[in-house]
């Protein structure tokens, strides 16, 4: 490995800014949160990076790594090439705060929307039973260390800007971790349809693809997601029992 | 507070781990306005590090199992300087915590009928922990955090409090900046539950996040309540060693519990070569034993590899001392040796230990199933912290609170993998419960305008300086090799006599440390507010490990090397004398109830 690399970062806040050379020593083992964390504090101790745990388990660190969306602390500087400036900046599709930092705080909002977990009454004895397979099958949704990234890489958002419109790959996961739980006892399907805007993810799978922990969000969420919808919403035959019960449109 | 963005709340939490989460949905649920102050943004906290489990005595593995049990394993790894109360409270309402998890989503591994599955840790005679593969503190604080979210709460997201306001004895707001725009913010608050975390940020090797900076413990020091335990701090024996950017970084006990060997650089398992008095009846004494306990025999005895963490870390560094460790200075942790046992072996370790997979793939080009750990001691936790009533969590000064890890008391001289979930939401309940209803019969009371005038001062001493001045990071720097080096696993009086003098002269650095730029998201400003909190806490530590003469649990002396019956009646407590200077006292243990003596007698 190189014995110096150089790194281009994005400086600046909401009125400007562009990108900044700094070269440092790297070491084996090195990720880019290494070598951001070492020129903050040589060079530029103002240096704005938000991160926490630097072991992949909190999402803080997402950023845009050679224009790649990653976890700075899980991006081995092995796996770049050092021979030209790596280049480093904030995710895109969301407002600069500073530097590395983004305004990720409309997640919040989308995730406040969407309904909780409602538990179905436990058995005689107080509590729920349930079979591993069925946990797992939301335990992959619930790897989720909500780092935004799918957030950041999807064009609902990222190019249409449809913030108000669609919740995002993130919330579909935690939209379907809920919907698939077998204790949960509330219904979602109207909402990801009328409010959550599923109907916007056109299963590109850019999402799936950047997902830090490998979760399968449009195959495993999302499509099935979908299909819950149009069976409920679309199916013609319950359409119009709907319809005869007097239970109104969709 | 003119000139201040201002709030007002009934119950104040601050930090939003675990238990200032748990805390916070309690005071809410009983009708408090709760704001939630969270040093980063919500969801994370240091919880989501948490990997093993929750320790609970659900019995649904082994019905041998009961609160008796856990709360007499509690007491004999924490070497009997516990806060007994909390312990005994801890181990009753466990199990209630957990369940009511799963009553708010959370998802936790199966047994094959059905129920919570359980698995084995350190120090836990049966398979105890609820869990979730190894992420179980990510479930934990998303399950609090999605519930949490729909209780009507205030949440102040990157959100520094760097000091409590008080109006006589009583504790009636706080002041701090938010990281995004730096401004200044008071809070007022009839009461306050600290939930900050621990300290670990004080030493170089450590499995901890930059935000444990020991803030809750100075906040509340700063106030005049009483800090207890100091010198017990919990190394966590198998951090990662290898490469050096990630050293320090936790490989979970759950490793081990799955059947995960210690072994030298002569592949022998020496953990068998030490196994103490207290534990020796309840231990394997051959590999094969061993085996069988991590596959649920309930006839076996566990393996050494879990004992406690005190004594597995100390194991470690007397291998590599002698010369028989690892490359990289740590021994072998191996997972990868159960295939010749089991058919799927490494199916069964992936599922199993996911993360740690993952880890060790991602980050050092090491496949677990086929290779063993290089693994070494790292600092992870400290069991003392804010002493706090056992019932209330109430602190010594009125109307403020503590919980979690900031708070002594239930962990004594070493804290049991798993405990540290459980106590987040058993002692996060009780804080908010408690500080909910001392509000309730009370006003606000007045923020004082001069403290908060010299606090807004004092935080902005740093741009005047400059860049001129010497940067945080070097004096942080330098505080966590003296800490590390002098005051860490094996500590002897000189040592810790000469980390006394360093500490002067960085508190000496720290008063002229200068930054630039602005104070928009600026990490070397706050690296240098966290520099006072990182020094009162190391002078705790420091001082309250050179009182006590003996070695017991996370504490260890070779000048001492033994443990010393006189020392196990009394606990160490500092507080701030008028003048700065920090006071020293002993503690009297309060005689434990008989009903619980013959708990503890009956197991032995």
């Amino acid at each position: 490995m190189a014995e110096s690399a150089t790194f281009r970062i994005w400086r600046g806040d909401t009125a400007g800014g562009g990108f900044q050379d700094y070269t440092t020593s790297v070491s084996e083992g090195m990720v880019v949160l290494d070598a951001v964390h070492q020129i903050q504090a040589q060079q530029a101790g103002d240096l704005a990076v938000r991160w926490n745990c630097k072991a992949g388990k909190c999402g803080s660190c997402s950023a845009e790594v050679n224009g790649n969306p990653r976890l700075m602390c899980m991006t081995r500087l092995n796996q770049l090439d050092l021979s030209a400036p790596v280049t480093v900046e904030p995710m895109r599709a969301f407002p600069l705060v500073r530097d590395l930092v983004t305004d990720v705080s409309w997640n919040y909002r989308a995730k406040q929307g969407i309904r909780p977990f409602r538990a179905r009454p436990a058995g005689a004895d107080g509590t729920w039973r349930m079979a591993q397979v069925d946990a797992e099958r939301v335990q992959e949704f619930r790897k989720c260390i909500e780092c935004f990234l799918c957030q950041d890489v999807c064009h609902v958002l990222r190019d249409h800007r449809m913030f108000d419109d669609f919740a995002g790959p993130r919330h579909m996961v935690y939209a379907a971790a809920l919907e698939m739980n077998p204790l949960d006892a509330d219904d979602r399907v109207r909402d990801l349809r009328a409010r959550h805007g599923i109907g916007y993810c056109n299963i590109t799978k850019c999402c799936t693809k950047v997902c830090p922990e490998g979760i399968t969000i449009t195959d495993n969420a999302i499509i099935p997601l979908k299909e819950r919808v149009v069976d409920r919403l679309y199916d013609p035959v319950t359409r119009l029992l709907r319809l005869l019960r007097g239970g109104g449109d969709v | 507070m003119p000139g201040y963005d201002t709030s007002e709340h009934d119950v104040l939490v601050i930090g939003a781990g675990g238990a200032g989460l748990r805390a916070a949905i309690e005071a809410s649920a009983r009708g408090a306005r709760v704001g939630l102050v969270c040093k980063s943004l919500l969801g994370k906290a240091h919880t989501v590090m948490a990997e093993g489990g929750i320790a609970a005595a659900l019995a649904n593995v082994d019905d041998r199992d009961n609160w008796q049990v856990h709360f007499a394993d509690t007491m004999r790894g924490g070497q009997y300087v516990n806060n007994w109360r909390m312990a005994e409270l801890h181990a009753k309402e466990a199990p209630d915590r957990v369940r009511e998890l799963e009553r708010w989503g959370a998802v936790f591994d199966r047994t094959d009928d059905g129920r919570i599955l359980q698995r084995n840790f350190g120090g836990h005679r049966y398979p105890r922990l609820a869990h979730v593969g190894d992420r179980t503190g990510l479930e934990m604080i998303r399950t609090l955090q999605d519930h949490g979210i729909h209780q009507g709460i205030d949440v102040h997201m990157e959100c520094t409090i760097v000091r409590l306001l008080k109006d006589g004895g009583r504790v009636t707001g706080a002041f701090g900046y938010e990281r995004e725009r730096g401004r200044f913010r008071v809070f007022r608050a009839k009461a306050i539950v600290l939930a900050t975390g621990g300290i670990g940020r004080a030493f170089r090797i450590t499995s901890n996040s930059w935000e444990y900076t020991g803030d809750g413990h100075t906040l509340a020091y700063d106030a005049g309540a009483e800090l207890m335990d100091m010198e017990f701090v919990q190394f966590h024996p198998t951090g990662m060693v290898w490469p050096p950017s990630v050293r320090g970084i936790l490989v979970t006990e759950g490793v081990r519990g799955e059947g995960g060997v210690l072994l030298n650089s002569e592949g022998r398992r020496f953990m068998f070569d030490d196994i103490p008095e207290n534990y020796r009846s309840q231990t394997a004494d051959n590999a094969e034993e061993g085996w069988r306990y991590t596959q649920g025999d309930r006839s076996a005895r566990r393996p050494p590899e879990l004992l406690t963490r005190d004594h597995v870390s100390r194991c470690i560094m007397r291998e590599v001392r002698a010369g028989r460790g690892s490359p990289h200075g740590g021994v072998y942790l191996d997972i990868s040796w159960i295939k010749s046992r089991l058919p799927s072996g490494a199916e069964h370790i992936r599922k199993k230990l996911p993360s740690m997979y993952h880890q060790f793939k991602q980050l050092a080009d090491l496949d677990i199933t086929d290779a063993p750990m290089e693994v070494g001691p790292t600092t992870h936790y400290v069991m003392g912290g804010v002493r706090v009533d056992g019932d209330t969590q109430m602190s010594s000064v009125p109307g403020l609170f503590a919980a979690g890890e900031c708070a002594a008391g239930i962990n004594g001289a070493n804290r049991l993998g798993g405990n540290s979930l459980s106590d987040l939401l058993v002692f996060g309940k009780r804080a908010g419960e408690h500080a909910a209803d001392y509000a309730a019969g009370r006003q606000l009371g007045e923020v004082p305008a001069p403290e908060v005038e010299e606090s807004a001062r004092r935080a902005l001493e740093p741009f005047e300086r400059g860049t001129g001045g010497e940067g945080p990071y070097q004096v942080q720097y330098a505080l966590q090799d003296a800490m590390q080096d002098l005051v860490g696993i094996v500590r002897n009086e000189p040592e810790m006599r000469r980390a006394l003098d360093v500490l002067a002269d960085l508190r000496a650095r720290a008063a002229q440390v200068g930054v630039g730029g602005h104070r928009e998201y600026n990490p070397a400003w706050h690296a240098a507010l966290d520099l006072h909190n990182l020094l009162t806490v190391s002078e705790a530590v420091t001082r309250s490990a050179i009182e006590r003469q003996e070695s017991r649990g996370g504490h260890f002396r070779d000048d001492f090397p033994e443990k010393d019956p006189a020392c196990a009646t009394f606990n160490l407590v500092v507080r701030r004398n008028d003048d700065g200077s920090m006071q020293m006292s002993r503690v009297p243990i309060p005689r434990m109830p008989d009903e619980l003596r013959r708990v503890i007698e009956d197991m032995k």
